[in-house]
């Protein structure tokens, strides 16, 4: 067994282990650790495991409220109650470095980890939702090579999240995605995913009942994805290519079976505490279950199921292989496990069993090869307060060149982050589960949850522009508008689940813009009722040219009452108003119209009012409440001109409309169509509602206008003696095939 | 009357079929173990979408070993309805109750979507029923009738030797063709680039129906469309007039 390495201080580096969490780990053993201790460390005390830069930040969260049965942090996701008994488990988690160096596989197992996470929890899995971000795609010309790499990393990912995704018949329903430089060579794959249960049927990680057996559930273990979470806390680098074995491999079919067969032991009243084997694997589950019971596992290597032979205890307890769950088992209930695993052709084997000393204890056969204080492991991580230094503020944006709208929004409309993305959703079986409300491409994805007859909303926000240039402001809007998004989609916000992606925190401008998002996050959670159920942190996000955009991409979930409230953003028909709910705007700064039109990141992002915007979602709900709305959308990126365009050609069936904003004669064009001023929605109503649709408004103090009706084959925009016609036929062209347009370029 | 929804392992539409048939039409439904080795009981048979055996060798070509399927060939013998959806299509292919093949989408790339299906033949055992939708209004099949129903697949793309097609088209064994808004076959409707559009087709017998748009995504207004119903409902009726006419269905011959 001996063909250990000694511990050495280059072998502690290269484990990422600083000598100051070497002496910790000294005094927790008092002794040496050996090569598999060294290993499992390693990978407990990465960032990805234990955030331990992240972890003071991340109190700041508000995660309490009447409706939280299960707390961020306290499980593998938050629950939240629905009513009637019933309630949801989600969460969202990145997969954003195994996808920079193996996009495919990468983005698979994102996926299928996030769905384990979920029904550990004693869930059934309903839907999926991703947030993807890359580098640029569109364009040639110098930097071919770039954008060619980054063609081949977005459609490896969502060919990945489509594999997955499709196989196990979770349905992807929506989410969102953007193109930026500063994503190059670092693209970030989060994915959500939201299950289901009743709330007695809650399941929990810990190993509790000393002497409960320990049964391995699930694939085999192999030699992938050898210490994935250590590599996933190091910045991404030239050599990152080396580490494409701690990148995992997907078997969504195996999933499949280990998610019928756990949901069927769970509900068989046999489990004790469940595990999913994600991050760390076998050494993460077996401390943290220990740690959270406060009790002590030992398992045995030599039981647990491998696919080769040779596997060193390092190897085996830093495997990453998916499919894998651990499962503490009611004594003399081994039974019902036993059938279950053999009904659905899973390996399944007995390993351990639950002590009371405290210790994760590794054998194999009558050899101890780790023996570590369990708690210590998993919840002694050093914490760290990293420096923090401001970034100089934003300076405004200064004056534009003029340029003609005419041309400036088709060129909008193409951008692919603005563009539609059903090249994407094609690919993904958005249907399956017979529940989907409203077709991906809308405000939020809409579905009906079956089993619970609940209609359920979510929503995936983030506009890192202004998280660049403002990262406190940039995260208010980043909740904001994802609040605004269910609103508009007719539901009211119930919580948040959130993945903080941003750079090395330890340089001080990367840790400040990480903390200014975190309060920036927190405050806007608290404004709007919304706590935080989980998440994740994904730091490390480099490229050669530097950190990421600082990226607080934000879930939200609401629930809708009835499904006549069920909104969305397309026009309806011919002939009906359309209002303007909040100010027309002014603010450029951080806009996509400055970037895309001007190539200038630059300016003071819009800045976010609560009171107003809180107000315009209450006057909004309560306008589709009481029957008036027929479609209703938020202005965000390219604003008023860009958000019309998509009520007027989102659905199968387009219509035009006729604007008229001869009220802001004196605005300047481009400030007028294309500012991204918050708290702004566009909605129609029957003519005949308009003006009380208005007076409510009005009288809840909302600023509210009508700005034109719907109808025709041209969108219109008059402003004095300023007029803007485009032709739907093209603007949809524009819109439409813009993303299939650069993908499938030969 | 008793319906049954195979499980293999990897179906994954088995849930949404499960509920339509039980929760919708009332049925008496039961999932049925791909292990099990006997549908003798059920009137109505119903072979789920999804990637049995996760799509490994072929789509469908392990599923058709499963012990299920010697009594699924059984009693298609003897007359009983059965339904493949989507990779229940394809087992029926690989099981050569369904003559052809499905095989790679022909932009390759998986498609999820709401398509038009063109009713080419309104006599047969699935596709001849009126239903009533939620708002009142009646679905009543015929010949040229279009029914919105989402597809999602990445092996949709129907293929057979001339021949076999030739006897296809004779007998009126193709039930569903894609078609345009206006009933037209052209290329663009076509999601998988099928051979003469080709979305569904019934054995010579007729009482085998394969298609690969899903029905039982189709069956509620808040999901877009009913029209999936009128397949089911037909498959209903049915199966009550036979037995009606002929006793207890499964007990012939």
């Amino acid at each position: 067994m001996n063909s250990d390495p000694a511990i050495t201080p280059e072998l502690i580096a290269k484990h990422g282990i600083t000598p100051d969490e070497y002496e910790r780990i000294l005094s927790i053993l008092g002794r040496t650790p050996n090569f598999t201790e060294l290993g499992i460390f390693s990978v407990m005390w990465s960032e990805h495991c234990s955030y331990k830069n992240s972890k003071p930040e991340l109190r700041k969260f508000p995660t309490t409220g009447p409706g939280v049965l299960v707390k961020a942090g306290e499980e593998n996701a938050g629950v939240i109650d629905i009513g009637d008994g019933w309630a949801i488990a989600f969460k969202m988690e990145s997969h954003n470095h195994p996808s920079a160096i193996e996009p495919f596989q990468g983005a698979a197992t994102g996926v299928g980890g996030i769905i384990r996470d979920i029904f550990t929890m004693g869930a059934r899995p309903v839907f999926s939702l991703n947030s993807l971000r890359f580098g640029p795609i569109s364009g040639n010309g110098s930097r071919q090579e770039a954008i060619l790499h980054n063609r081949r990393l977005f459609s490896g990912v969502v060919a990945g999240i489509a594999h997955y995704g499709n196989c196990i018949g979770i349905p992807t329903i929506g989410g969102e995605i953007y193109f930026d430089e500063s994503y190059e060579g670092n693209p970030l794959v989060n994915v959500f995913c939201l299950g289901v249960l009743r709330h007695e049927e809650i399941a929990r990680g810990g190993a509790v009942g000393v002497g409960n057996p320990v049964f391995y559930v699930g694939a085999e273990t192999g030699r992938d994805g050898l210490a994935g979470a250590a590599f996933a806390s190091r910045d991404l680098t030239e050599e990152s290519k080396q580490d494409r074995p701690a990148v995992q491999v997907g078997d969504p079919f195996r999933e499949k079976l280990l998610l019928e067969a756990c949901l069927e032991l769970l509900a068989s009243g046999a489990v004790a505490g469940i595990q999913d084997m994600g991050a760390a694997g076998l050494t993460c589950s077996t401390c943290e279950t220990a740690s959270r019971a406060g009790t002590g596992v030992e398992i045995d290597l030599e039981k647990v199921p491998k696919r080769e032979p040779g596997m060193t205890p390092y190897e085996i307890m830093l495997s990453e292989s998916q499919e894998r769950m651990l499962i503490i088992v009611t004594k003399g209930k081994e039974q019902p496990v036993r059938d279950i695993f053999e009904k659905w052709d899973l390996p399944y084997a007995e390993v351990g069993v639950v002590n009371d000393d405290g210790m994760m204890r590794v054998r194999v056969g009558p050899q101890i090869v780790a023996e570590i204080p369990a708690q210590k492991l998993a919840d002694d991580a050093p914490i760290y307060s990293r420096e923090a230094t401001p970034r100089p503020a934003p300076q405004a944006l200064g004056p534009l060149p003029e340029t003609d709208p005419l041309e400036a929004l088709p060129t909008l409309l193409a951008h692919p982050t603005i563009a539609s993305k059903n090249w994407v959703y094609r690919q993904y079986d958005h249907m399956v589960r017979a529940g989907t409300c409203v077709l991906p491409g809308s405000d939020a994805a809409v579905f009906l949850v079956r089993e619970a007859n609940k209609i359920l909303a979510a929503t995936s926000d983030c506009n890192a522009i202004y998280c660049s240039l403002d990262p406190r402001e940039g995260a208010r809007v980043a909740v904001a508008e994802a609040a605004r998004n269910l609103a508009c989609s007719g539901a009211r916000p119930l919580a948040v689940t959130d993945n903080l992606n941003f750079g090395n925190p330890y340089k001080p401008e990367n840790f400040w813009q990480l903390r200014e998002c975190v309060e920036g996050l927190a405050e806007a959670c608290r404004e709007f009722n919304t706590p935080v159920t989980g998440g994740n942190v994904s730091l490390y996000n480099q490229n050669p040219a530097g950190a990421i955009d600082p990226t607080p991409t934000v879930g939200m979930v609401g629930i809708i009452d009835h499904p006549n409230h069920i909104t969305t953003q397309a026009f309806k028909k011919a002939g009906d108003a359309i209002l303007l709910l909040g100010d027309i705007g002014h603010e450029l700064g951080g806009s996509h119209y400055a970037k895309v039109i001007h190539g200038r990141k630059a300016g003071i992002p819009p800045r976010l009012d609560f009171a107003k915007e809180k107000a315009l979602h209450e006057t909004l709900r309560s306008l589709i409440r009481m029957g008036f709305v027929r479609s209703a959308h938020d202005c965000s990126e390219g604003g008023v001109a860009v958000a019309l365009t998509e009520c007027c050609i989102s659905s199968d069936e387009p219509l035009g409309a006729e604007i008229d904003l001869s009220a802001f004669e004196s605005v300047p064009a481009d400030v007028l169509l294309f500012n991204e001023s918050q708290s702004r929605v566009i909605i129609t109503v029957r003519r005949e509602n308009a003006a009380a649709a208005l007076a409510l408004a009005q009288w809840r103090g909302i600023p509210a206008r009508r700005i034109g009706f719907v109808g025709g084959q041209q969108l219109r925009i008059k402003s004095g003696s300023r007029e803007w016609p485009w032709l739907l036929k093209d603007l949809r062209e524009k819109w439409w095939n813009s993303i299939r347009g650069w993908m499938e370029e030969t | 009357m008793k319906a049954a929804v195979i499980r293999f392992p990897g179906s994954n539409c088995d849930q949404d079929c499960y509920h339509v048939l039980k929760n919708d039409f009332g049925l008496e439904t039961e999932y049925v173990w791909h292990k099990e080795a006997s549908v003798e009981q059920f009137d109505l048979i119903l072979l789920p979408g999804g990637f049995s055996y996760g799509d490994y060798l072929r789509c469908g070509a392990i599923a058709r070993f499963s012990p299920v399927m010697r009594s699924v060939t059984a009693e298609t013998a003897r007359g009983k309805l059965i339904i493949g959806i989507c990779n229940g299509f394809q087992i029926l292919c690989e099981a050569r109750l369904l003559p052809g093949a499905l095989i790679r989408n022909n932009s390759l790339h998986f498609v999820c979507e709401f398509i038009e299906a063109r009713l080419e033949n309104m006599e047969t055992a699935f596709t001849h029923s009126e239903v009533t939708k939620s708002d009142g209004t009646l679905l009543t099949a015929r010949t040229g009738l279009l029914l919105r129903l989402p597809v999602a697949h990445g092996e949709g793309n129907y293929r057979a030797d001339p021949d076999t097609l030739r006897e296809l088209n004779r007998n009126n064994q193709i039930v569903l063709r894609y078609s345009d808004s206006r009933g037209a076959l052209t290329g663009d409707a076509n999601p998988n680039g099928s051979t003469e559009n080709i979305a569904g087709i019934t054995n010579r017998a007729g009482n085998v129906f394969g298609l690969m748009p899903h029905p039982e995504r189709a069956c509620d207004p808040l999901l877009g469309s009913e029209d999936g119903k009128l397949i089911f409902q037909s498959a209903i009726e049915s199966v009550m007039k036979k037995g009606r006419s002929s006793g207890p269905i499964g007990k012939r011959n």
